[in-house]
């Protein structure tokens, strides 16, 4: 059969990272072809190269056997591939139809939409693909998985033929998966191709004709579903070998700091985001939390920090309850935080250096006596933190914006590491940094440790993870699934619980 | 090296403001000379009756609710909301506390006292609609104060009807019923006595009330807690949200606080005339935004811009009576004057922005080398 996309050798650098590197990918016309792999696998980057979002800096991409090359999205639609994004793009105020026809629309004479001329090749596109929806419907009025149909329907009425859908089932509640698979079974009966980005292991082995896996931006193996198990694709997206876990002595006391019993959290659409969770950290204890991202980790932080309401269970620190306190009386009993985005959750970035070194700290020593505001104090403190983290910056009074995104982190760090916290809370605390100061922070989070704090560490990068954990949770689908010892996992452990490929092999057998 | 990058930012600081006023200037020339005016003579007009101990003395009696009001606005600004309000809440505040302040007879202290905690209480009230609306349904502060504003409007002018009709209001002079004297903040002529005899203008007494909310407002800001988590919130809520700051509750007490200080803005016109009549001053509250524009929401830098605001107003009046050229010159030099500071200081903060990253980055390379 025809390839209707070719891709050889494709790279693609971003300063400092590589995140496509010698890809290749061979899609046959009128499959559904899959591709997996880790958050930073490098997906995203391939399908936006792909659909002239973004240039490649080295290789080749054929469409249907032509030799192309597509500067914006325009050229990738007039060469018939349409993708639809995770993140819907429709106006909510407009009907079905407006919304398909957006920026399409057909004209008639003295500059007047075409309605008439436009429901019908609606309603041609409709049968065709065997999808079926209201045009006049309101675009606020619909459910998840319709507004998704209406996406699909969008880009098919634009001529189409070959469909990206990136991680199309993450927004999506099971009944509405199978509609979805439904339709994209029909598509494909119609003589469309598709490819869709997954890493949810048993769909992908459920609806795709081939799957190709990317592990940090290469092309590890491209499989047919009926040749695999979701072990071996978990396996091939974690990697062979896994990192072996620091010898340093464990650190671990009897004492509980955070106890988290039957954590309930509920996301925007009133679905549980955290799932019945209960957890323990004790003192002197690193809890890493495993995951693919969007499994409920930011919302377990969140609910610990106290941005989030719990709707059910118990969170409490060194056996106080704290489940329903403010934000400020959870940072005043000892919580540091270290956000997953630091420049939008962690700084100020038009305020200088020792205004955000008292962020979150403000109502204690040095930074304050009482209601007063202490200038001399949080300066001092700023400047200790810059010599003891080495943050590199001209001076204290330069906005946080002016530094690099690795000393913005050692700032935050050492922000959350002076004021001697009973727990941390680390989500993703070395993201976008070099390595020098990745191991500067590794550093200071062991050393805190042996003096007994206890830290809850959110990450997706599994050397940190089992380098710095006593203990590994994972959380999958706002459950912790599975505690592991990070001595002794394997990837294929590791990989499996984290995309529920061991959860669906336990009910199979 | 730190001295010097000390007196580089403060050149910095006033380079927007001191090019606007100038390019304004230049700008007017210009206009005035199409217009057929000579731009010499006008000027020389203006800062000849400017620097007269009268007009002196009358251009801070017009700055002083100025500066109220730019404050009111400015405390809106840190928080990052744009209270477009105040205009409502001061006359709200004005007619209530003029009313009220009328219809009591008390000793002298607690009378002013009265009257100005009514200005500050209903001020706030009418602001903190605002902010309810905003925290527990969403909905836009500039919308919502706009609407107040012309609901305010059209209460005092129901208001004013029906007390008329009741007799309420006295027919001599139209006006709430007269403040008795124990209700008036003295004036301070005894500061412009010390430099000349004058006797057609009275410095407000209201000046004092204006200096301390100044004082009050600096070191609220910058000396708190409290000003600290107001400004975190207005720079980035959700980090100060991370930081102990609920953002709801924040944006609720700066509109309190922008409507209370915004309610003291007509106070120095009920103390000039004893009373709220129908041809109350307006737009102060609108003025004051520009003023707090100007002045970079800073206490001193808000004094400034209400000077300056109030020395083109009395330039307008005097060159309606030299007719050097037409009055409204100085609608537009204020226009030129706006527009080209804040365009100057968002210029200048790209500046500053490009010139730390770059200092920052040599830093780094200095280190690794």
């Amino acid at each position: 059969m025809a390839l209707a996309i070719e891709l050889t050798g494709i790279t693609k650098r971003f300063p400092g990272v590589v995140a496509n590197d010698d890809v290749n990918l061979a899609v046959e016309a009128g499959e559904i072809h899959a591709i997996c792999g880790e958050n930073g696998a490098g997906k995203s980057t391939l399908m936006k190269i792909l659909y002239g979002m973004q240039g490649a800096d080295e290789g080749e991409m054929r469409v249907n056997g032509e030799v192309v090359e597509f500067t914006s999205p325009g050229e990738a639609i007039d060469a018939g591939i349409g993708m639809v994004h995770q993140h819907f793009m429709l106006a909510s105020q407009l009907s079905v139809l407006e919304n398909v026809i957006l920026g399409a629309e057909p004209m008639k004479s003295g500059n007047r939409i075409n309605i008439a001329e436009a429901k019908e090749h609606l309603a041609e596109v409709g049968e065709a693909y065997g999808l079926t929806i209201d045009p006049d419907d309101l675009v606020e009025t619909l459910e998840v998985g319709e507004k998704q149909r209406v996406e699909i329907i969008k880009v098919l009425y634009r001529g189409a033929r070959i469909l990206i859908l990136d991680e199309p089932t993450a927004v999506l509640v099971p009944d509405e998966v199978d509609e979805l698979f439904r339709n994209m079974r029909e598509l494909k009966a119609a003589g469309t191709t598709i490819l869709f980005i997954d890493h949810k292991l048993e769909e992908v082995l459920e609806i795709a004709d081939s799957i190709t896996v990317l592990r940090q931006g290469k092309t590890v193996a491209t499989v047919q579903p009926g040749d695999v198990t979701t072990g071996d694709l978990a396996e091939l997206m974690v990697g062979s070998e896994l990192p072996t876990p620091d010898t340093t002595e464990s650190t671990v006391t009897d004492e509980t700091a955070l106890t988290i019993d039957g954590l309930t959290v509920l996301d925007e659409d009133k679905r549980p985001a955290v799932d019945d969770v209960s957890l323990r950290v004790h003192r002197g204890e690193i809890v890493g939390v495993a995951g693919v991202e969007g499994n409920g980790q930011s919302e377990l932080v969140a609910a610990i920090m106290g941005t989030d309401d719990a709707v059910s269970g118990t969170i409490s620190l060194l056996g106080t309850d704290i489940t329903n306190v403010s934000v400020r009386t959870r940072r005043e009993a000892g919580i540091g935080y270290i956000p997953q985005d630091r420049q939008s959750e962690g700084l100020l970035l038009e305020a200088p250096l020792w205004e955000n070194a008292a962020l979150g700290h403000q109502t204690k020593q040095p930074f304050s006596s009482g209601p007063w505001f202490n200038r001399a104090g949080a300066r001092q403190r700023t400047e200790e933190i810059r010599d003891q983290f080495d943050v590199r910056t001209p001076d204290i009074d330069v906005s946080a914006h002016a530094l690099s995104g690795g000393n913005q982190q050692k700032l935050i760090v050492g922000r959350e590491m002076s004021a001697s916290p009973e727990l941390l809370i680390a989500a993703h605390p070395t993201r976008g940094i070099d390595v020098g100061a990745q191991a500067a922070v590794w550093e200071e989070i062991r050393t805190a440790r042996g003096t007994g704090m206890a830290t809850l560490l959110i990450s997706a990068d599994l050397d940190e993870l089992i380098g710095l954990s006593d203990t590994i949770v994972v959380m999958y689908k706002g459950r912790l699934v599975a505690e592991l010892d990070p001595a002794t996992t394997t990837p294929r452990e590791l990989g499996s619980y984290m995309t529920g490929a061991a959860l669906d092999e336990e009910v199979g057998s | 090296m730190t001295e010097q990058s000390t007196g580089h930012r403060l050149m910095m600081q006033f380079a927007a403001p001191v090019g606007a006023v100038i390019l304004s200037v230049v700008a007017s020339a210009f206009i005035l000379m199409i217009a057929g005016s000579n731009p010499i003579t006008a000027y020389g007009d203006m800062l000849g009756h400017a620097f007269k101990l009268e007009t002196s003395v009358s251009m801070i009696n017009r700055a002083t609710p100025l500066y109220i009001s730019g404050v009111a606005a400015a405390v809106g600004f840190k928080m990052n909301i744009f209270n477009i309000g105040v205009e409502g809440q001061y006359r709200m505040a004005a007619i209530f506390a003029a009313y009220i302040g009328g219809a009591v007879a008390l000793p002298t202290v607690l009378h002013i006292a009265l009257i100005l905690l009514v200005a500050v209480a209903v001020g706030g009230v009418w602001a903190g609609v605002a902010g309810v609306l905003n925290t527990e349904r969403g909905v836009n502060i500039v919308i919502s104060t706009i609407m107040l504003n012309g609901i305010a409007l059209g209460i005092i002018a129901w208001l004013v009807r029906k007390w008329q009709a009741e007799g309420e209001i006295v027919v001599v002079g139209v006006g709430t019923e007269p403040i008795d004297d124990s209700g008036l903040i003295p004036n301070l002529n005894f500061i412009p006595d010390l430099f000349g005899d004058i006797r057609s203008e009275e410095l407000t007494g209201v000046l004092v009330i204006a200096i301390l909310i100044g004082v009050s407002y600096h070191v609220l800001l910058n000396r708190t807690v409290f000003g600290y988590d107001l400004r975190s919130s207005g720079l980035n809520p959700l980090a100060a949200r991370a930081g102990g700051v609920p953002p709801k509750r924040m944006v609720m007490i700066a509109m309190l606080m922008s409507g209370s200080i915004g309610g003291l803005v007509g106070i120095a016109e009920i103390m000039d005339k004893g009373r709220y009549d129908p041809n109350f001053v307006g737009f102060l509250g609108f003025n004051g935004i520009s003023v707090a524009l100007l002045g970079r929401n800073h206490p001193a830098g808000i004094a400034v811009g209400a000077l300056l605001w109030a020395f083109l107003d009395a330039s307008s009046d005097i060159l309606q009576v030299t007719g050097a050229a037409p009055k409204e010159i100085v609608d537009i030099m204020r226009g030129v004057i706006l527009l080209t500071a804040v365009i100057g200081y968002e210029i200048v903060r790209r500046i500053r922005v490009r010139e730390e990253a770059a200092q920052a980055a040599a830093r780094l390379a200095e280190v690794s080398a």
